[in-house]
C-alpha cells in the first residue's frame, strides 16, 4: 500500500457470512468483498473480467469465486483466473479489521 | 426497433451483430428473478455425489448395451438394441457435455472436466470452441447477429432440421471444423468469439479426435465390420434424435432480442427417465437465468420461480407440438412469436430494463391472438 491509498469502509465485519461474499459501491466503481471460513477478509473489482457481471451474485468456494453468468472463476486472494471463460486476472485490494468494520484500500 | 418481417443475417460477422449492439441487446443485464441470497447459496451448492451416480449408471447402461449389440450383430435384434445404444450415447452425452462445460455437474473440477472431454468427443463437439459459444449463447440467448447457437432462423430451414435429426448438418460440419483445426485453422466465425489464447488448445484436442476416428475406421476394415464404428462414432449420428427434439424445446418459437429469458426460454416438465438423459435441462428458463444452480438442483430452483415464470409447457410432446406449430407459422409470417402468459405473482415481462417497442408490440399482438 502506497501512501496515496486510503482505506475506506466497505461494511461491517459481521455483514458477511463465512464463505461468502457482499457488493460494496463507492463513487462510480464497484467491489466485491469476501469473508472466508476461517474469517479472513478480502477485496476484488466487482465486476469480472471476462463481462460486465457483478461477482458478488456469485459462488464463494474455498478460495475461489464463481461469477454467475459464465461460471469462470477466481482465486479472489490472489485474482489470479482459475477457470475459463475468465482469462484476465481480478483486481484485489488490500483489506483491514477494525473495530467490527471491513476497509479496503483505494 | 427495426422490422422483423424479412429474412435476416444470422451470421456473427453481418450487421445484424452490430445492429444488436447498437441496440444495447450485446452482454446486456438480463432479468432475474428475486430469490434470497441464503436459498440462492442453498440451490449453488455443489455436490459430487449425484453426477458420480448419474455418471456409473450412464457408463454402465452403455457397457451393458454395448455389450448386447455385439453379441446382436447380425441379428435382427441388432436393430432395437443398437436404437437404445445410440439414444444412450448421444443424448446423454449432450447433456453430460452441457452441464460439465458449465463445471456445475461436479463438485470436483477434474471430474467436470474429465466428462466435458469424454463427451464432447461423443457429441463432435470440439471441446474449447464449443464453451466459448456456449459462454457467448448465455451472454446473448437468442440475439441475431449474436448467439452462435440459434437452432434454425426465421423462416425455419426445415432441411437442416430433418436432417439433424441423424446429425447429418451439424456432424459433417464438425467434422469439417475438426480437419481445418488439427490443421492449426479456425473458422471466421469462430474468430468471433474464440480468444487467441485458446487456439493451441483447439488445434490439439482437434488432433486427438481425428486420431480415435481414424483409429475407430481403422479398426473397422481391420475386423471387416462396421461394428467397431456402431459403438464409438456412429452413434453420434443414428443416436440423436432425441437431442434435436430436446434441442427444438429450449428456445423455438420465442422472442428473439429480448433481455428476458422467459420470453425466450421454455420449460416444461418431463418424466424422471427423460430427466435423467437430459439432465434437468427441460428447466431451462431457469438454467438461463441461474447458469451456476447445478442440474440436481433445478427441480428446486423451479419450485422457487414458478410464480415468477409462466406456467411450464406439461410435456415433451406438447411442447414440440407448440414449437412445429410456430415455426409452420413462421413460414408465412417469420415474425410470429409465441408469447407464455405469465402468472398473476409474477413480475412484468420485461420489469426494470428500457421499454422495448418490438417486444411490447408483439405481446399486444399475439397474446390478443392466443
Amino acid at each position: 500500500m502506497t501512501e496515496k491509498n486510503t482505506w475506506v469502509l466497505a461494511c461491517g465485519a459481521d455483514e458477511i457470512d463465512a464463505e461468502d461474499v457482499v457488493r460494496f459501491d463507492y463513487g462510480d466503481r464497484t467491489f466485491s468483498v469476501y469473508r472466508t471460513v476461517d474469517n479472513e477478509y478480502y477485496a476484488t473489482d466487482g465486476y469480472c473480467t471476462h463481462e460486465r457481471v457483478h461477482l458478488a451474485d456469485g459462488l464463494v468456494m474455498g478460495h475461489l469465486i464463481e461469477c454467475p453468468k459464465h461460471n469462470g472463476r477466481f482465486d479472489y486472494t490472489t485474482g489470479r483466473a482459475k477457470r475459463k471463460p475468465v482469462c484476465v486476472d481480478l483486481q484485489t485490494y488490500q483489506v483491514k479489521v477494525e473495530g467490527g468494520n471491513v476497509y479496503i484500500a483505494l | 426497433m427495426g422490422a422483423q418481417s424479412g429474412k435476416r443475417d444470422y451470421s456473427l460477422t453481418g450487421l445484424e451483430g452490430k445492429r444488436a449492439e447498437e441496440r444495447g441487446l450485446v452482454s446486456a443485464q438480463w432479468y432475474t428473478t428475486s430469490i434470497p441470497r441464503q436459498r440462492m447459496k442453498e440451490l449453488m451448492k455443489r455436490k459430487d455425489g449425484p453426477a458420480i451416480r448419474d455418471t456409473l449408471i450412464w457408463f454402465g447402461l452403455l457397457i451393458g448395451f454395448g455389450a448386447l449389440a455385439v453379441w446382436s450383430w447380425g441379428t435382427w435384434w441388432s436393430v432395437p438394441i443398437f436404437a437404445i445404444y445410440g439414444i444412450l450415447y448421444a443424448t446423454p452425452g449432450d447433456s453430460r457435455w452441457h452441464e460439465c462445460g458449465h463445471g456445475t455437474a461436479f463438485k470436483t473440477a477434474w471430474m467436470n472436466e474429465a466428462v466435458y472431454q469424454i463427451a464432447s468427443f461423443m457429441v463432435f463437439r470440439s471441446a474449447t470452441p464449443w464453451r466459448w459459444s456456449h459462454s457467448r449463447h448465455h451472454s446473448d440467448t437468442y440475439i441475431v447477429g449474436r448467439d452462435p447457437e440459434i437452432l434454425t432462423e426465421r423462416p425455419p430451414i426445415w432441411k437442416i432440421i430433418a436432417m439433424q435429426l441423424f446429425h447429418l448438418y451439424g456432424g459433417p460440419v464438425e467434422l469439417k471444423r475438426f480437419l481445418l483445426h488439427s490443421f492449426g485453422r479456425i473458422e471466421q466465425h469462430e474468430s468471433q468469439y474464440i480468444p487467441v489464447s485458446e487456439y493451441r488448445k483447439t488445434f490439439w484436442e482437434a488432433r486427438v479426435y481425428m486420431l480415435i476416428l481414424v483409429g475407430t475406421v481403422a479398426a473397422s476394415f481391420y475386423v471387416g465390420s462396421l461394428l467397431p464404428m456402431m459403438l464409438v462414432v456412429l452413434p453420434t449420428f443414428y443416436g440423436n434424435a432425441l437431442v434435436l427434439l430436446f434441442g427444438m424445446t429450449q428456445h423455438l418459437g420465442l422472442f428473439d432480442d429480448v433481455l428476458d429469458h422467459r420470453l425466450n426460454s421454455r420449460t416444461m416438465y418431463l418424466n424422471p427417465v427423460l430427466r435423467f438423459l437430459y439432465w434437468n435441462m427441460n428447466y431451462h428458463i431457469e438454467h438461463h437465468m441461474f447458469p451456476m444452480v447445478p442440474y440436481h438442483a433445478l427441480p428446486a430452483l423451479h419450485q422457487e420461480m414458478k410464480g415468477d415464470t409462466p406456467v411450464p409447457s406439461p410435456g415433451l410432446f406438447a411442447a414440440l407440438r407448440e414449437v412445429i406449430d410456430a415455426l409452420l407459422k413462421q413460414r408465412n409470417d417469420p415474425s410470429y412469436t409465441i408469447v407464455r402468459p405469465l402468472p398473476d405473482t409474477a413480475r412484468p415481462y420485461m420489469a426494470g430494463l428500457p421499454e422495448n417497442p418490438y417486444v411490447r408490440s408483439k405481446i399486444n399482438k399475439y397474446m390478443k391472438a392466443g
